[in-house]
């Protein structure tokens, strides 16, 4: 046993790996208040102070050179303060993404780096610098499972959560790209990295294992495009959640190539939560994580654009729907990405108010995939200030929707498509959504009667008790108020 | 020595799905935003690999762009969801 702890020591002295120890447990404690409503401020601290310590528990390590690792963290510090400080509320879903393809980034270098070493030392004195005190326990197939797992998943993190990012900030198009053989590209590149990654493991020191590693990296981001662009821009906030835990899961794979605790504890911590959080995304549109990774939205979606929905779309105009609210006895606010998009997080606050002094019952109700990322819609309220009681889920909505006045969506469309409900061609059939269309009115803002992120035809603006407002979202709710004020 | 690292990685990965498997939705982002900073742990690798730069200048040019990479996603992530987080507690201080 001691002699198990000694090579877990690596190159450390015993306090590095009980700074190690304090960092993983610190990260436990974090992740777990940050689960919690009123200790996730702190947990995120006490997760930051762990990553401290194991920075510096790294830098303490025998015969480190500081020289480049101060290049390298000041250079990263800089640039990710700024972004971070830099970025609108309304962008935070693409940061995350793109922040998040960094990381995938520096696991595919240090895989990368870690094998140009072996390659260039040799492995006799490669696993020294693994292992000092025992370099015969360290095993030469082990680190090439390690060195190709954590290149293919970091570079497929890092290209996935690029074209993530791109999708969201509208840089590219947010519908699903497909193209003629995809699923034979696709195929391909998961046939090229088996190829790659058996000739890699068999002879990680042969003529070819260079070019193995390589092709590696090359089909792992090759692999993430072709997996992400395909996917429609309503599915984003489950690809991000499920890259996320791939990026932990590169991170946990890293710590199999130096072999060191707190990477394969922190990574998997991670790797776990993404999965849990991406099924719960999944589970909240009905789908399986298959369904969303495979079959995108474009297989079924010509058929449902085939048949349309045949209607007139009723506008109305600022005035009349003040006329509506200010009568209303019960209003339920149905935010959407494009309140995001608008920045019409507090106006909306504010006519939530006059409302409610109005004497008038208001609600929000946050679909859980509202907007382009789980809980986007209640980060933007809590921005603007709504009080947290008048925020309520779908499934506590829906059974009241009858008794409900007014209905106003601001922005949201595929949420509260009745397609979802009715239409068996549809591709969100099946999806739970917020039932709108059975209040007694449903005020719709929009700024066209373009369909929805996920580019389907919506029924709802074609009912006899909705109404289209149209314009900016934060023009038309503004207008709104000051039609209260001034009454 | 390699079991005890595979024990040490399943132990971890029952322990992620035990500690977040119930979280209220509006923590959902703050969240994952938390969660992706703590994955630029692989910063600790991006240390090794360039303090330990015995492979040649490649290894070095590879270790800095992954040193930096990695401190963009553990300082960026903490900030971000920092400010995130920042606007709950903002709200419920108005309250009191």
């Amino acid at each position: 046993m001691s002699q198990h702890i000694q090579n877990l020591l690596g190159h450390a002295a015993p306090f590095i790996n009980y700074l190690y120890i304090l960092a993983s447990v610190l990260f436990i404690i974090g992740l777990k208040m940050l689960s919690r409503a009123d200790t996730a401020r702190k947990g995120n601290l006490i997760s930051a102070v762990g990553m401290l310590i194991a920075i510096v528990a790294t830098c303490l390590l025998v015969g480190m050179e500081y020289k480049w690792i101060l290049v390298g963290i000041a250079i990263g510090s800089a640039i990710g303060a700024i972004a971070a400080q830099s970025v609108k509320m309304t962008s935070m879903p693409e940061m995350v993404g793109l922040l998040n393809g960094f990381g995938g980034l520096a696991s595919m270098l240090v895989a990368w780096a870690e094998y140009h070493k072996w390659h260039a030392m040799g492995w006799a004195e490669y696993a020294k610098t693994l292992l000092p005190d025992n370099p015969a326990a360290a095993s030469e197939v082990f680190a090439a499972v390690a060195i190709a797992f954590t290149a293919v998943v970091g570079a497929l993190t890092f290209s996935g959560s690029l074209i993530a990012f791109l999708k969201l900030a509208e840089w590219m198009p947010g519908k699903p790209i497909l193209f003629r053989g995809q699923q034979f590209v696709n195929a391909l590149v998961v046939l090229a990295i088996l190829a790659a990654g058996a000739i890699f493991c068999m002879a990680p020191t042969g003529p070819n294992a260079y070019i193995a590693i390589a092709v590696l990296m090359v089909a792992g981001l090759i692999l993430g495009i072709t997996s992400v662009i395909p996917i429609g821009g309503a599915d984003m906030p489950v690809v991000i959640s499920l890259l996320n835990s791939y990026s932990g899961i590169a991170a946990a794979a890293a710590g199999f190539i130096i072999l060191n605790n707190v990477l394969i504890v922190a990574g998997s911590l991670v790797g776990a939560s993404g999965i849990i959080l991406t099924q719960i995304m999944c589970k909240a549109m009905n789908r399986s994580l298959a369904n969303v990774l495979f079959s995108g939205f474009g297989a079924t979606k010509s058929s449902a654009k085939g048949e349309g929905y045949k209607g007139e779309a009723k506008p109305i105009s600022a005035e009349d729907t003040y006329l509506l609210l200010e009568a209303a006895r019960s209003v339920v606010i149905v935010p959407g990405y494009g309140m995001a998009v608008a920045q019409a997080q507090h106006s909306v606050r504010e006519l939530g108010e006059l409302l409610a002094a109005n004497g008038c019952d208001v609600r929000y109700a946050i679909h859980p995939v509202a907007g382009r990322m789980p809980g986007h819609m209640n980060v933007l309220l809590a921005e603007a200030n709504v009080p947290y009681e008048q925020l309520v889920e779908p499934q506590d909505v829906n059974p009241i929707m009858e008794t409900v006045d007014v209905a106003m969506v601001i922005g949201a469309n595929d949420v509260v498509n009745p397609a979802a409900r009715e239409d068996k061609s549809s591709p969100i059939y099946g999806m739970p959504i917020i039932n709108v269309d059975q209040a007694k009115t449903v005020i719709i803002l929009k700024r066209s009667m373009a369909s929805g992120f996920a580019g389907i035809d919506n029924p709802l603006f074609f009912k006899d008790n909705s109404r289209m407002l149209f314009g900016d979202a934060k023009a038309t709710v503004s207008a709104l108020v000051s039609e209260f004020k001034s009454a | 020595m390699m079991g005890l690292l595979f024990f040490v990685f399943v132990l971890a990965i029952f322990l992620g799905f035990e500690l977040i498997s119930k979280v209220p939705s509006q923590l959902h982002t703050p969240l994952m935003s938390g969660s992706n900073a703590i994955s630029g742990i692989t910063i600790v690798g991006a240390l090794v690999a360039v303090g330990f730069s015995h492979g040649g200048p490649l290894v070095t040019v590879l270790g800095v762009i992954a040193v930096a990479a990695a401190m963009i996603n553990v300082v960026g992530g903490y900030l971000v969801t920092h400010r995130m987080l920042g606007m709950f507690k903002s709200k419920s201080a108005d309250r009191k």
